[in-house]
């Protein structure tokens, strides 16, 4: 008996401590033969990600794909720290982000993959609304507005007196990040008394029971619950991006007339990584199908020019990021990345 | 004669509301049971259980999500039974009561009540990062284990209460040594307390999704976990995204993997309650 209980003890801290020596994570967490891309950040781009994955696997079975949900910012944590190969992104690298990545020794190749459009949504029975100004999203949404903005009135007096509800993604959001930069003219800076859900379809469910309610949220998730909700075309009251107000669809997104609300989503590869066989040949498959895919799990495929524009972009592996340290939210991607090219040249 | 009237109103009132309160909790288990069911039963096949995850909802199954939750429950087991029931079995057996094992007592209380976030950062910096066992299910079932010990270690303690002084003076009357004593006669005599413990901080384990998902556990895992050093899903990970999901096919698989997830729970709740009463009646003292 007594030798059993000492087996038992010995084997648990062989396990326990035995194991120090694999030291190198992304060696150790595969002790299989097959080597391993390892993806996180962005729930939103997941579905591409696995997507791609997905079919990746059929073609090509000798690697292992995983995917990861620690959220825009939680990959790049990751990303930062060597951990991982790829990164999803719903909005650009930050100048912390890309500040953590260079003292790392990082360098990334930015990748755009898709556009996904951010839809401003009412309850069905909203009467009083059939499009808005950004203006007026801004007057809602900016900080100040939590002391000043209490009912639908207080924003245009011709809107009823009642309170207004307003919903969306929780801070850790890259949605949040990036319609508060869009419409706030700062990213993460927004009014703190809206019902947060990091579940876009408990907002859908939100909006959709109440009168009153204002909301924002990935356009897939609209799309799929047209019947309950009501979409607001959005006039940014530029005469570049089209005249008048734009209602949110897979076109007007695509062509960039939908803006400001229009987010690239991305991926960001290592360059280390994408040194790798294994790593380049799964890139090139996702650049190859990621749009159609993109299009398949409820997002909108970049237009075919900006597609070749990041295409040329990973085979001449060009680093650093389009959006650090300038302000290009907003700016038509192909314009992004011929500008880039014009410059490098 | 009146005031006889007015108690059994009151009993009655009381009778009344214990009705209610029982009912509120067994109303709300099966609105959520017959909704879970009518949305996720029909999902149900042995397919579900034998694919891998997809884009499209119909194909879309929970092989590595069960495979991931049972390599990450039998390894929580594995390091939390013996140290949670050593760290148990010493208190109550061996620790002197003294200033020292009071404040190690209420501690370990004060632990069993940290949201489980807190053990997943713990978990990444020590043994994701530390001790470099990477994004794993041996990081991850370490990190859970630590979450459900001061529950064994509690359940210990009161099942190993509950034997009578007596036992051990008998054993100790024999002759038996504090060893044999332990092993012998009050390991026994407590098993049935001991193991409802360990199956119901088992069941917490179970739903946990947080500390997991901050020790590294992924959303998209194409293959069955083959070793301890394995990248892992888990169960309630796979709920949630599928339930996040824009097409409603998704909440139709997240409906019957949780019908699964449930009925794993429901079974070790069930064992746990059969273990008790089977113990209950085989000591006799």
């Amino acid at each position: 008996m007594r030798q059993l209980f000492i087996a038992l003890f010995a084997t648990i801290l062989l396990a326990s401590c035995g194991n120090k020596p694999q030291g190198d994570n992304k060696e150790a967490a595969n002790t299989g033969a097959k080597p391993q891309i390892k993806i996180d950040g962005s729930s939103t781009v997941e579905p591409i990600s696995e997507a791609v994955a997905e079919d990746y696997k059929k073609k090509n079975d000798s690697v292992d794909i995983t995917v990861g949900t620690s959220g825009t910012g939680g990959g790049f944590k990751k990303f930062g720290r060597n951990e991982t190969d790829i990164s999803d992104a719903s909005r650009p690298i930050t100048h912390s982000e890309d500040s953590i990545c260079k003292a790392a020794n990082i360098d990334y190749i930015e990748l755009p993959i898709a556009y996904d459009g951010l839809a401003v949504v009412v309850n069905k029975d909203n009467t009083w609304l059939s499009k808005i100004t950004v203006k007026e999203l801004k007057k809602m949404w900016e900080p100040d507005a939590q002391t000043k903005i209490k009912k639908w009135s207080d924003v245009n007096p011709a809107w009823p007196k009642e309170e207004i509800h307003l919903f969306g993604p929780g801070t850790a959001s890259g949605t949040y990040d990036y319609f508060t930069e869009a419409i706030n003219g700062k990213s993460k800076s927004s009014r703190g008394d809206y019902t947060a859900s990091e579940d876009d379809n408990v907002l859908v469910q939100g909006i959709a029971g109440d009168k009153y309610a204002l909301g924002y949220f990935g356009l897939a998730y609209y799309e799929q619950n047209k019947d309950k909700l009501k979409v607001l075309p959005i006039d940014n009251e530029k005469k570049e991006d089209g005249d008048g107000a734009i209602t949110p669809t897979a076109e007007t997104v695509k062509n960039g007339t939908y803006q400001p609300l229009s987010r690239p989503l991305f991926i960001y590869v290592n360059k280390k990584s994408s040194a790798k066989n294994e790593v380049k040949a799964f890139v090139d498959y996702y650049l190859a199908n990621g749009a159609k895919l993109a299009a398949e799990v409820g997002y909108v495929a970049l237009p075919d020019e900006a597609n070749q524009l990041v295409k040329q972009r990973w085979t001449a592996g060009t680093t650093g990021s389009l959006f650090v340290g300038k302000n290009n939210v907003g700016m038509k991607m192909e314009d992004l990345l011929k500008s880039e090219q014009t410059t490098a040249k | 004669m009146n005031n006889e009237r007015a108690k059994t109103l009151k009993d009655n009132i009381f009778k009344g509301w214990a009705i209610f309160a029982t009912s509120v909790g067994m109303i709300m288990l099966a609105v959520l049971l017959i909704k879970i069911g009518m949305d996720g039963l029909h999902r149900i096949s042995l397919d579900f259980f034998t694919a891998l995850p997809s884009r499209k909802f119909e194909k879309a199954g929970i092989l590595t999500a069960w495979a991931g939750t049972l390599w990450i429950m039998v390894t929580t087991a594995l390091f939390a039974i013996p140290i949670g029931v050593g760290a148990g079995l010493y208190l109550e057996e061996y620790a002197k009561k003294s200033r020292w094992s009071s404040m190690l007592e209420i501690n370990i209380s004060n632990l069993a009540g940290v949201p489980s976030i807190i053990y997943g950062l713990l978990g990444l910096e020590v043994f994701v990062r530390f001790l470099h066992l990477g994004e794993s299910i041996l990081s991850g079932s370490l990190t859970l284990a630590l979450l459900i010990m001061p529950i064994v270690i509690v359940s210990t303690r009161e099942a190993i209460k509950t034997v009578p002084n007596t036992l051990r003076e008998a054993s100790y009357a024999l002759g038996a040594s504090k060893w044999q004593t332990v092993w012998m006669q009050v390991l026994p005599a407590s098993a049935g307390g001991i193991m409802t413990g360990i199956i119901l901080a088992l069941s917490r384990a179970i739903g946990e999704t947080a500390p997991l998902i901050v020790v590294g556990a992924l959303t998209y895992v194409p293959f069955v976990p083959k070793s301890v050093f394995s990248s892992f899903t888990v169960l309630p990970i796979q709920i949630y995204n599928w339930a996040s999901r824009p097409e409603a096919g998704f909440a139709v698989n997240a409906a019957a993997a949780i019908i699964v997830l449930m009925s794993i729970t429901f079974l070790m709740n069930g064992s746990a309650v059969y273990l008790r009463n089977r113990w209950q009646k085989n000591v006799r003292w």
